[in-house]
């Protein structure tokens, strides 16, 4: 348990110090970084607890089931390989952070970016440490997401926001590959969990997916590892600070894609479409990084090709499928890390200090700042892989690779190549400590300005280089066993014999090497020629390129999107209705008797008449829609034939429910109707006016027939019994309607009248905005074009409406109480409680009406939510589920025995969200018509005194 | 003629009218198409429980067969959230037609009558001009 404990503290702490720091965003800077290096030096401290049995040959591991229906649990394991990775995460993340409070000042967003930092170091950690598939995505995600942050952490330059977004597409994308590419591979080995994966190689490699999977999870290894032709969002991520290029773009995140070939090296590896791929894109990436680098001039982006350069160098030698070439990649991982972290933070050094980054403004600055200088020139002497340092050794062994694989036939073309980039790398890191430390200033002010920083900045980049001096004085010491338990880690094999060491004798390597440094050294002699070759040469722009695409796939997305969904309302719902029209015709075909065998009841004539009325109101509604207050009240009488049909067949609760509804829409359409123009000319031509009436003729007839060999049925085995039965014994009520919309069916209640409190609300906000703008101009011209009385509000129906105030309310609290037992409850007594105010507002005008207001209808939805879900969540006090319902019996002296149940309190919230998200919805309408018709008049007297 | 067959057919009536008005460019008409099929539904929905005349779901010790409650129960709070997408519709083509001058469901520019209530855009110029 200890183990678990630790492996989950390890992760979860820099995800408790991003939130800290979060949280305190307003505190100093100090705080902040003090928060990120505990943070780090804490996961330090726990990982050097790991370290000795982990190098020794255990590998502790923690299992959490999470979605186990996915295969998905939260599993943690550390070997070697995760060890080492979560070293360089948490040692190079506490020098960065040490650096980043120097670096950055104190009046910057020092809290978001140390919540950033520690969202990736987390999220970084994840990766390495993760023991199962799916979680080593979801880890993988998040680098791309904090990397995005911290890319962007300038938002204020475009630079950063144009490099942030490109980073997320091109990771992102890749990640996108990969989570497919891992899902096919845990498919195909059965298991996500990586310890099984890994010892299921065979299965997976001769599965007929292997080609598939292999595509899929090296197209996210390349791209976060900015492989060839993938690299070009890195050297746009320089656009984030310093620190955050020292951390994720050097030494970290686009080591990930490393880290994850190595982690399925066993699984992957070996086969000849794996060596092909892997090797020829890491060569082609370290030899044109290498090459580019020479002739950039942002000391950051020539890091950042230096990068993507090394890093190609990495994926080739684990291209290699040896275990020798293992070997020398685990060891360069770490040489990497120390100089190129190194090195990050010297260029931010000289930033800082000079101003500038443009190596042709700086030159001799090893007068001006000689710690600075002894710092980077020794980190970029490891770079060049000079000796005694630690680069030369992992390139030695780099060399001594290549000649054991013959690319294209040709034994001799991999050791050239290889040297040929060798000799670049040489070059750039000779003209980036030559040309800015050694010879004249090429420009004053720079230089004038420049001084070594203080020691608290400095001492990150120079700890990281001695790092460097001794991984090439005592690589065996301090090196060796870690090295040997990563390649173990890697291949799964136990490790070669090997010795690392600056002397081997004079062999081939040694003869390459030699031939780079000359080489090298031969560049950087002839590096101003050679300049003026590369730029009079036309080079493709990476970035324009990637602009170009993503213009390109936009407007087609346009055009597709334009072409299959056409903004056209219409269009639209005639395509809607056409296909559900067809599915039902096609449905049809399934064949069975149309007339069902159920006995029908005979109508009387008084329905025959309802009937008639109904079918003659809708003819009306079609035929003269255009004379739309005719028109409200052919609906008034549809809605009244639906509650007399709601009457005839048991249906009390839906008649009152029906009818008042029927008066509040009709009310609504008046006041809206109001505003809208009235008597609008025909638009639609003739041809379409006969292709829609026979798709509506069409779909009358095939729901009319559905409708009839429903009714026509006796109905399946239904749930009703169950409601019926238990009712008054379960839910203390007689009205089973009611019981089932409070009690049985509650949940589904709350959401709709949560649907229609929001319904109130988007009302709300749709007019409340309409004072300004076009819609504001619109409203102030409007003008009344309604004949109405002279008087604004007869006496006799104000007076009338008073008395009805108090009588209606009656009425609907009578509803509301008898509910449970009798038609009504909460739904029908808002209804009419809101038609008993509506009233107010017809007969006396809105501004009296609002002035009498006590409480605003958005507190009554908000409280009609809360009052229902409450009493919900009480029925959590007595032990019960959500929503469950009680009820007593009680007897008072007077009023004699009564019931109380729970539900009533449920209603209770119904009832003022429906009153209030009603009353919302037409006071609104009334108060946006009152407010024009004000601003007309006030124009209006106005012109008539002029 | 049956109950049944009356309830059938005016469905059907209610469902073709509303179509057809759903079709039509005014939004005034699609609110009026949205109501017919919204009618339809609701009874349709409410038929699934069949026609029972004279057993409302109140219970009762001395009473022992009842309609079906369940689909009214769903038709009750239907019919109200039928009144929330109205009124939401009506207002969202009040707006939209104040925000644009038109009242074409897709925001199109057509003819404003001179009868009309709100004049177009040239009465805004004009109210400017004075001011």
């Amino acid at each position: 348990m200890a183990i678990a404990l630790t492996l989950l503290t390890l992760v979860a702490l820099p995800f408790v110090a991003a939130l800290a720091t979060a949280l305190l965003h307003q505190a100093t800077r100090a705080v902040h970084s003090a928060i990120a290096a505990a943070a780090s030096a804490g996961g330090l401290v726990l990982l050097a607890s790991l370290a000795g049995p982990v190098i020794g040959g255990e590998i502790p591991f923690a299992t959490w089931q999470w979605v186990p229906s996915l295969g998905l649990d939260l599993t943690l394991m550390i070997d070697p390989l995760g060890l080492m990775f979560a070293g360089l995460i948490l040692g190079i993340g506490l020098l960065v952070v040490i650096f980043a409070h120097f670096y950055l000042d104190a009046d910057e967003a020092t809290g978001r970016f140390f919540a950033s930092l520690m969202l990736f170091q987390g999220a970084m950690l994840g990766i390495v440490i993760a023991g199962n598939v799916l979680l080593l995505l979801v880890f993988w995600e998040m680098t791309s997401l904090a990397s995005f942050l911290l890319i962007g952490f300038w938002q204020h330059r475009a630079e950063a926001r144009q490099g942030a977004r490109m980073a997320l597409a091109v990771t992102g994308g890749g990640g996108l590959a990969l989570i497919g590419g891992m899902v096919l591979l845990g498919l195909v080995a059965g298991s996500f969990d990586i310890a099984t994966i890994l010892a299921r190689g065979d299965i997976v490699r001769a599965s007929p997916l292997y080609p598939v999977l292999l595509g899929l999870i090296l197209l996210g290894c390349f791209t976060k590892s900015a492989q060839f032709p993938f690299h070009f969002w890195l050297p746009h991520a320089m656009a984030a600070p310093t620190p955050v290029s020292a951390y994720l773009h050097s030494a970290t995140m686009v080591k990930a894609g490393v880290f994850l070939l190595a982690r399925l090296w066993p699984v992957l590896a070996g086969t000849e479409l794996y060596t092909g791929i892997v090797t020829s894109v890491g060569l082609t990436t370290m030899i044109f990084g290498a090459l580019v680098a020479l002739f950039r001039h942002d000391l950051k982006s020539i890091l950042a090709y230096s990068t993507i350069s090394q890093l190609g160098m990495l994926v080739m030698l684990l291209g290699f499928s040896l275990e020798t070439a293992a070997l020398a990649a685990a060891l360069h991982i770490l040489n990497h890390a120390a100089f190129k972290a190194a090195l990050f933070m010297s260029a931010g050094i000289v930033e800082h200090e000079t101003g500038t980054r443009d190596i042709r403004r700086l030159g001799g600055l090893a007068k001006a700042m000689p710690m600075t200088a002894l710092i980077a020139t020794l980190a970029a002497a490891s770079m060049a892989g000079l000796p005694p340092l630690g680069g030369f050794i992992s390139k030695e062994l780099m060399l001594y690779e290549t000649p054991k694989l013959a690319l294209l036939g040709l034994p001799w073309l991999l050791p050239a190549l290889a040297t040929l980039g060798a000799t670049f790398s040489v070059g750039y890191s000779l003209r980036l400590a030559g040309h800015l430390f050694s010879g004249r200033p090429r420009e004053a002010e720079p230089f004038a300005r420049a001084h070594d920083p203080g020691f608290g900045m400095w001492a990150a980049p120079a700890l990281l280089t001695v790092l460097a001096v001794l991984l090439g004085l005592i690589p065996m010491l301090l090196a060796g066993p870690l090295t040997g338990a990563v390649t173990a880690a890697i291949t799964g094999a136990p490790a070669p014999a090997f010795d690392l060491a600056l002397w081997h004798g004079l062999n081939l390597a040694l003869i390459l090497s030699l031939i780079a440094v000359a080489g090298g050294a031969l560049l950087l002699w002839q590096h101003k020629r050679l300049l003026a070759a590369w730029e009079r040469a036309s080079l493709p722009d990476a970035k324009r390129m990637f602009e170009a695409s993503f213009a390109f796939a936009d407007k087609w997305v346009r055009k597709a999107t334009v072409a299959v969904h056409t903004p056209s309302l219409q269009r639209m719902l005639l395509a809607s209705f056409a296909v559900i029209v067809l599915l039902v015709i096609d449905g049809i075909q399934a064949g069975g008797s149309f007339t069902g065998t159920r006995s029908l009841l005979p109508a009387s004539p008084l329905a025959f008449i309802a009937w008639a009325l109904l079918i003659a109101a809708t003819a009306a509604v079609v035929n003269d829609s255009h004379n739309r207050l005719r028109v409200l009240i052919y609906i008034s009488v549809i809605g009244l034939v639906v509650s007399l049909t709601f009457v005839q067949f048991s249906a009390p609760d839906l008649a009152l429910t029906q009818i008042s509804v029927e008066v509040v829409t009709i009310l609504l359409l008046l006041l809206a109707l109001n505003l809208l123009p009235k008597s609008p000319p025909l638009l639609s031509s003739a041809p379409r006016k006969w292709r829609d009436g026979m798709l509506a003729v069409t779909g009358g007839v095939l729901v009319g027939g559905i409708a009839w060999a429903m009714l026509t049925r006796d109905p399946g085995p239904s749930i009703a019994a169950y409601h019926l039965a238990n009712a008054k014994s379960g839910g203390g009520g007689t009205n089973v309607v009611n019981v089932i919309l409070v009690d049985f069916r509650a949940f589904d209640t709350l959401g709709e009248i949560i649907v229609l409190g929001i319904a109130g609300l988007g009302i709300f906000a749709l007019l409340d905005s309409t004072a300004t703008g076009a819609a504001g101009a619109r409203l102030r011209a409007w003008r009344e074009d309604m004949p109405h009385s002279p008087e604004r509000h007869p006496l006799m129906l104000v007076a009338a409406s008073r008395i009805v105030l108090p009588l209606t309310l009656t009425v609907a609290i009578y509803l509301f109480l008898r509910g449970h037992n009798q038609p009504g409850g909460g739904f029908i007594a808002a209804l009419v409680a809101a038609i008993a105010f509506l009233v107010q507002y017809l007969a006396a005008g809105f501004d009296w009406s609002d002035r009498r207001k006590r409480i605003g209808e958005h507190q009554l939805i908000a409280w009609g939510v809360l009052t229902a879900m409450a009493t919900g969540l009480g029925a959590f006090l007595f032990g019960s589920s959500f929503l469950t319902s009680t009820f007593g019996y009680f007897s008072l002296p007077l009023i004699g025995k009564f019931e109380l149940a729970s539900a009533m309190l449920f209603d209770t919230g119904v009832f003022l969200t429906v009153f209030g998200a009603v009353m919302l919805a037409l006071a609104q309408l009334s108060h946006i018509a009152a407010r024009a018709a004000r601003a007309h008049a006030a124009q209006h007297s106005e012109g008539g005194g002029a | 003629m049956s109950y049944e067959f009356l309830l059938a057919t005016a469905i059907g009536v209610l469902v073709a009218g509303g179509i057809f008005l759903a079709l039509r460019a005014r939004t005034f008409q699609v609110v009026l198409g949205l109501t017919l099929i919204s009618y339809a539904v609701n009874l349709f929905l409410f038929a699934s429980g069949r026609l029972v005349v004279g057993r409302p779901p109140i219970w009762d010790k001395s009473v022992s067969a009842y309609t079906d409650p369940l689909p009214q129960a769903l038709v009750l709070t239907a019919i109200v959230i039928t009144f929330g997408m109205t009124a939401f519709v009506v207002i969202l083509s009040l707006r939209s037609f104040l925000e644009t001058g038109s009242d074409h469901v897709d925001g199109d520019k057509v003819p404003c009558d001179a009868q009309d209530g709100l004049a177009d855009r040239r009465a805004d110029d004009h109210e400017d001009t004075r001011a």
